[in-house]
């Protein structure tokens, strides 16, 4: 009996392959004796599991409540997804000490390959933490007397923080006064690097609370939380902080800047290549020019007739100032005529990037000329006349 | 570069200094006002010359009803109403051919200059430089607008009278008469008509009487107005010759004259543009086998039928049979503004106060606008536009 687990998506339902499905010769012996267990396990409510659908006329109000997983049924997620990690690795022929993540998630694309576009459809194998949603546990005992002393605030766990955060501020300003006071103060202000890490945003705060916040309770939390880390703090004030705070990648150093290149009169020249809709262009741009530029051979006044194109490709030199200072030579292939001049747009502001300061390649990137434009034409869609167009509606 | 003046065609020198002493002009138009940059006070296209590069020259209302009564681009038209005069730039092509008219031997046969370059770079207009420059010099002026016209969109075709094969068209050859009058008034009483002709049973011209008559009766009966285009254009071919006066034979598109027609005749069958009467007149006129005068033509793509859009070289425009009936000719490519002449378009648009933007002023702006343009006139002018 095969006991390998795999779970779909973020759903709520679960499923258990059951019959002799999976072909592997190793591990067997393991599996059996894993089988065994869990047959033999009381209360073992997986291996008759089918998944069913309930059919009924009446709204189906046990249905729609919310599914609650109880903390043991959460645990023995964990130990079965264990169990089917170890498995998976047998299978693959790799360790299973250091069997990480990213080795089951490779494991699994390929032995269940999905043609399907939506990732998130897509058959995966994930610790059981990141599928099923955090749910408080019980929080009365078996009296109804509630565990946490804010139970009855209704958001325990919201108010306990803040608590938790204006005690600390407010041991950090005593520490100040005594300090004063003994005369030993300094004046000192480490400023915390705002770049390169942001406060979490509101949902992930809620994910960490396993509760519902207004707007305004998380704005009070974030003004709380700025004016403890405006003081003085200690490292387990640091590390208190640092558990809200998330890092910003930034963004402009994922851009490679091509060095320049010298052809063989010994001007510098760059290349550049773009994408637009269907239409892909390359770019050499040389410098000390006079703002001529070649496409395919003819001049650009003559490949692009209308203004609106001939705009796009003034729109890098005018950012950069450098109307007339470039000769452009480009190639460009496929899509119709807006889509050729987007792609050469971006193919010489990437080419630009060489002969220009750090700085301006980022402003360029703000501007928006370096990010290709994802849009592409949407399919047409079966039962409708086009993308989005639906079919005159008759009334009869 | 001295010009060598014809004797006896120009009378006096003018208020400014003689051309021979181009280069002390040069430094002096850089040191007076910027109003120098883009205009000059020399009115008359004869003194231009190449100290006058890129300025623009002003043309009188006068000669704007007589010679230009249909000569004119239509943008041009509109601008020259806007701005309540008609300023024309002048430019090397149309210097170089002014420079050749100037220096033309009346005793040989007729030369054919032909403009031709990209869409937008002013072929039209430098054709009507050197018109105006021999109207001036009180030339005949034979100018055909945009030959394209006579062979598309033409509603009414009638069985030529003359010639059972050919067609007529009598709408457009009327007005082209009409135009001709108010060109060339004086003329027409002046030139005697050799040969007489019929019109009908009560209508004849008598051999002898004016040309100015056959225009006339072109204008008033219309059925016989492409006759009476015919007969002009004959008599004027035979007579240049004598002398009395120079004949300017000016054909804007002539690519026309041997390409493809889109007229239909009432069972759907191509004509080709010999079966129309005006064409294969026309055609004859452009043979250089007259004296006494000249033929500036222009080649171009915009109102041609059946040609590729990039094409713009005499050869691809004409076709092969063009090409040889055209044979011997003097191209004169006309390219887009040099540097100069940007500048001073844009100082001739910032003084009529049509470029409103405010950036219109600075580097900048100028910057952008030859890059959007290209130097090229017509698109300039196009951006410059109103909305």
């Amino acid at each position: 009996m095969a006991a390998l687990r795999v779970s779909c998506g973020a759903a709520a339902s679960y499923r258990l392959f059951l019959g002799g499905r999976v072909s592997s010769a190793r591990g067997q012996g393991l599996w059996k004796a894993a089988a065994a267990k869990l047959q033999r396990s009381p209360g073992c409510q997986i291996l008759r599991l089918r998944h069913t659908t309930v059919v009924t006329t009446r709204k189906n109000v046990a249905a729609l409540r919310r599914e609650t997983y109880t903390v043991d049924f959460i645990k023995k997620q964990i130990e079965e997804f264990n169990i089917g990690k170890r498995h998976l690795a047998n299978m693959m022929g790799e360790d299973p000490e250091t069997f990480t993540q990213e080795d089951i998630d490779r494991a699994i694309a390929y032995l269940f390959p999905s043609g399907l576009f939506e990732k998130r459809a897509r058959p995966i194998m994930k610790h059981p933490e990141e599928i099923f949603p955090k749910q408080r546990a019980i929080q009365w005992g078996e009296d109804g007397r509630p565990f946490h002393f804010l139970f009855y605030t209704g958001r325990q766990s919201y108010y306990s923080l803040m608590h938790e955060a204006y005690g600390k501020l407010l041991d950090v300003e005593n520490r100040q006064d005594q300090l004063r006071a003994k005369g030993l103060f300094s004046e000192k202000t480490k400023a915390r690097d705002p770049i390169g890490s942001r406060w979490l945003i509101k949902e992930e705060l809620e994910e960490m609370l396993v509760e519902k916040l207004s707007d305004q309770d998380y704005a009070q939390f974030i003004r709380l939380l700025e004016r403890l880390s405006a003081l003085p703090c200690d490292a387990a004030e640091e590390e208190f902080v640092g558990r809200f705070r998330r890092s910003v990648t930034i963004q402009s150093k994922k851009q490679l800047i091509e060095p320049l290149q010298y052809d063989e009169k010994g001007m510098a020249f760059s290349t550049g290549q773009g994408n637009r809709k269907t239409a892909k262009a390359k770019v050499a741009v040389y410098d000390h020019g006079s703002g001529r530029i070649e496409v395919n051979g003819v001049d650009y006044l003559l490949y692009f007739p209308v203004t609106q194109d001939r705009e796009q490709l003034m729109f890098p030199f005018h950012f950069l100032d450098r109307l007339g200072e470039h000769d452009v030579t480009c190639t460009v292939s496929g899509g119709g005529r807006a889509a050729q001049a987007g792609a050469i747009r971006l193919a010489t502001a990437r080419a630009l990037c060489s002969f220009v300061t750090e700085d301006e390649v980022e402003w360029m990137r703000q501007a928006g000329l370096l990010t290709a434009d994802p849009r592409v034409r949407e399919r047409k869609k079966p039962g409708q006349e086009g993308a989005r167009r639906k079919f005159t509606w008759k009334k009869r | 570069m001295t010009f060598e003046l014809d004797p006896g065609r120009f009378l006096h020198i003018g208020t400014q200094a003689p051309q021979c002493l181009a280069a002390h002009l040069d430094n002096q138009v850089a040191t007076e006002s910027p109003r120098a940059i883009s205009r000059t006070s020399e009115n008359d296209p004869a003194k231009h010359g190449e100290q006058h590069e890129g300025q623009h020259y002003n043309i009188s209302f006068q000669d704007l009803k007589t010679v230009f009564s249909h000569g004119l681009p239509p943008r041009f038209v509109m601008q020259v109403k806007t701005f309540n005069e008609a300023c024309l730039m002048v430019r090397r092509p149309a210097l170089e051919l002014l420079h050749y008219l100037k220096n033309t031997n009346f005793a040989h046969p007729a030369v054919r200059y032909v403009f031709y370059g990209e869409k937008g770079t002013g072929k039209t207009l430098s054709l009507c430089h050197s018109i105006h420059f021999c109207a001036k010099q009180d030339w005949l002026i034979l100018h055909i607008p945009d030959a394209h016209l006579w062979v598309k969109n033409c509603r009414d075709l009638l069985q030529s009278t003359y010639n059972k094969q050919r067609f007529d068209q009598p709408l457009e050859a009327s007005t082209w008469l009409k135009n001709f009058k108010t060109a060339n008034e004086h003329f027409l009483s002046q030139i005697k008509v050799q040969e007489k002709y019929v019109w009908n049973k009560r209508e004849s011209t008598e051999k002898g009487s004016p040309l100015g008559e056959v225009v006339e009766q072109g204008i008033m009966r219309v059925r016989n107005a492409t006759d009476a285009v015919g007969i002009v254009l004959k008599e004027l071919k035979r007579q240049s010759s004598s002398g009395i006066f120079r004949l300017l034979v000016a054909v804007d598109g002539v690519n026309a004259l041997w390409g493809r027609t889109t007229l239909k005749r009432e069972d759907k069958s191509p004509i080709a543009p010999e079966e129309l009467a005006f064409i294969y007149n026309l055609r004859k006129m452009v043979k250089n086998d007259w004296q006494g005068g000249a033929i500036v033509l222009t080649v171009s793509q915009t109102g041609s039928l059946f040609k590729p859009r990039k094409a713009y070289l005499p050869q691809e425009l004409l076709g092969k049979e063009g090409f040889d009936a055209l044979d011997p000719f003097i191209p004169i490519l006309v390219s887009n503004y040099n540097p100069k002449e940007f500048e001073s378009c844009i100082h001739y648009y910032l003084e009529n106060n049509w470029l409103q933007h405010e950036k219109a002023h600075t580097e900048e702006g100028k910057k952008e606008l030859l890059f959007l343009s290209n130097r090229n006139p017509g698109q300039l002018e196009r951006l410059c536009a109103y909305l």
